[in-house]
């Protein structure tokens, strides 16, 4: 029964969008934004005006409104707290119904959340901080098309991280010189190689002819060293035509992976192309070049939590997270932080590690997580007790600069790799017996000991821009 | 002297993945390992392939999984047991984690002659 009259004007948002009272449902999709008003705006009606613009309000009433149950469908603002540390900002907590969303479609999610509001007049800045999904929605949402499970059993890697790197020069190689450096990685030990992400189809190097010789260097390398080998070859093109075009010949040279961008390429390419590779029984690698003009200023855009959410549900294998310890951003708890989300099948809230929600994954399979960028032999210790097992670990220059080249410098991580995961099967603490491990595993191994010597001094102390709240 | 002639040359090695760039593990080096397995929860079990085979996904079971198992002799002997039975094969330790429904450990401990 309708008992409201159409008022025609301006209302303040809070009249309708600040529910202080009001208890989250299990299916809600519960945000967290970082809200930085224009000074004198109240902190309920900034509030409720993010509720608003990020769901069904808009600036003005319309009779419209009235021949539906705004009621049910409207996001609220239920909950406002301060920012540790900062006296212009405060946490606003949103309860967003599950109806206002399209199944398994992170993009009308995104859409949704992120649109328009991220402009609004009234906000200085706005960050979303974390995003609560519903079980409900997460089954509805097909995720990455093998998980570490599968990826473990299908390539016969257990019980310890992954060993890759990404091939360099990034940009000149034409394809027979590219699958050399690709060939020489594998053999020297590595489980698998990397096309950088900026590597799609020059004029240098057309992605058909990449492949195939990359094909080759694959199964070369899988015979003599009878381990199971791969390479990321990067699918991500112009057009989504182009993409499938691509993915289908990654799979007919016989590689068991590709990547892609999902930034970049967009989520409904994502999402697209990890259906494809659940189809085919290819795993899907995911870079994120953008993220960092997304997530990285602490007041405004997206927190990498919330994309690496995004990502295990629309699609992808393998995630970069960041390094921690090497040459790139990265908070040690807030890193831990999202690669929980990737990988567990429960999340609890975690205020220290940046975490604001439960969030029960159910059985969506997990994703490897993907330290990549600076780092070498000496950073293997830490990176082991860090990322733990279910990790691949990438070292571009740390393997290709080696002094004897791609296969020692391969050989030398290996050698690096095993000897940090057996220490800690042993019980040993390795992060503080680094020195010595290595230097014990580099008595049997010269391509360990030169490798140890050339990056002795390498250092990447900056301080992380991005914090979190404490 | 020639930067070459400094320089190690790196000749491809037949590995058996994890621990495969290890020298072969020590008695107690192969109890640490079973210690580990078992105070992770996990459940130790034997596998054995003709070297020909290495790379198939189902090596032969020797015996079942040690279900239970708390003692460490018993499972060193299990794989002493292995080896003198399949001398020329590579005998591996493998560690179920029947939460991930995965391996949460396999290693080759003994490798085949043949």
């Amino acid at each position: 029964m309708s008992v409201k009259k159409y008022d025609a004007g301006v209302k303040e948002y809070r009249d309708m969008y600040w529910t202080p009272d009001y208890v989250p449902l299990d299916t809600d999709l519960l945000a967290c934004f970082k809200v930085t008003g224009q000074p004198g705006v109240p902190r309920e009606e900034v509030a409720a005006a993010v509720a608003a613009e990020s769901s069904t309000g808009t600036w003005s009433t319309v009779w419209s409104e009235l021949l539906t149950d705004l009621e049910y469908y409207k996001g609220r603002a239920y909950r406002i707290e301060d920012v540790p540390g900062d006296n212009e900002s405060f946490y606003a907590f949103v309860a967003y119904p599950i109806d206002l969303f399209e199944e398994g479609s992170i993009v009308n999610v995104l859409t949704s959340l992120v649109g328009n509001v991220f402009g609004f007049k009234a906000l200085r800045h706005l960050r979303l901080e974390d995003l609560r999904f519903p079980i409900a929605y997460i089954k509805t949402c097909g995720g990455p098309p093998a998980g570490i499970q599968l990826e473990r059993d299908r390539l016969n890697k257990y019980g310890r991280p992954m060993l890759g790197a990404t091939i360099k020069p990034k940009l000149g190689l034409s394809a027979k010189n590219y699958g050399r450096a690709v060939y020489e990685c594998l053999r020297g030990g590595l489980d698998m190689t990397k096309d950088d992400e900026n590597v799609n189809s020059q004029p240098f190097m057309r992605w058909r002819d990449r492949f195939e010789f990359v094909g080759e260097a694959i199964q070369k390398a899988q015979q003599e060293t009878g381990e199971r080998k791969g390479h990321y070859l990067n699918v991500t093109a112009a057009t989504p035509e182009e993409m499938y075009k691509r993915a289908e010949f990654a799979k007919e040279v016989g590689s068991p992976i590709m990547m892609h961008d999902f930034l970049t390429g967009g989520f409904t390419a994502n999402t697209g192309l990890a259906n494809w590779c659940r189809e085919n029984g290819m795993l899907l690698h995911i870079h994120r070049a953008m993220h960092a003009v997304i997530d990285r200023h602490p007041k405004h855009g997206i927190h990498f939590r919330v994309l690496a959410k995004c990502l295990r549900l629309s699609g992808g294998d393998h995630l970069h997270t960041g390094t921690v310890v090497g040459k790139l951003e990265g908070d040690r708890q807030s890193t831990l932080g999202f690669v929980d989300q990737l990988r567990e099948s429960f999340v609890p809230e975690d205020r220290s590690r940046g975490v604001f929600f439960d969030q029960d994954w159910g059985s969506m399979p997990g994703v490897f997580a993907v330290a990549s960028g600076g780092i070498h032999v000496w950073h293997m210790p830490a990176l082991v007790t860090i990322f733990g097992d279910d990790s691949m670990l990438q070292f571009g220059g740390g393997t290709q600069g080696h002094p004897w080249g791609n296969a020692a410098g391969a050989a030398a991580n290996r050698v690096a790799l095993e000897a940090s995961v057996k220490a800690r099967n042993e019980g040993r603490e390795i992060e503080k017996e680094a020195r010595d491990i290595l230097t014990e595993a580099a008595q049997h191994s010269p391509e360990l000991a030169i490798a140890m010597e050339t990056w002795k001094e390498i250092k990447f102390e900056f301080d992380t821009v991005d914090k979190l709240d404490a | 002297m020639s930067l070459q002639a400094t320089m190690g040359d790196y000749q491809t090695k037949k590995t058996l993945e994890t621990f495969g760039f290890l020298p072969p593990l020590s008695q107690q080096e192969i109890y640490d390992q079973i210690a580990y397995i078992i105070a992770q929860g996990w459940t130790p079990a034997i596998e054995h392939v003709h070297p020909s085979g290495q790379m198939d996904d189902y090596w032969t079971m020797w015996k079942l999984p040690f279900f239970g198992e708390q003692d460490l002799g018993n499972v060193a002997a299990e794989l002493e047991a292995c080896h003198r039975s399949y001398p020329d094969h590579h005998v591996r330790l493998t560690g179920y984690d029947n939460y991930t429904q995965s391996q949460g450990s396999c290693f080759v401990v003994f490798h085949g002659r043949g």
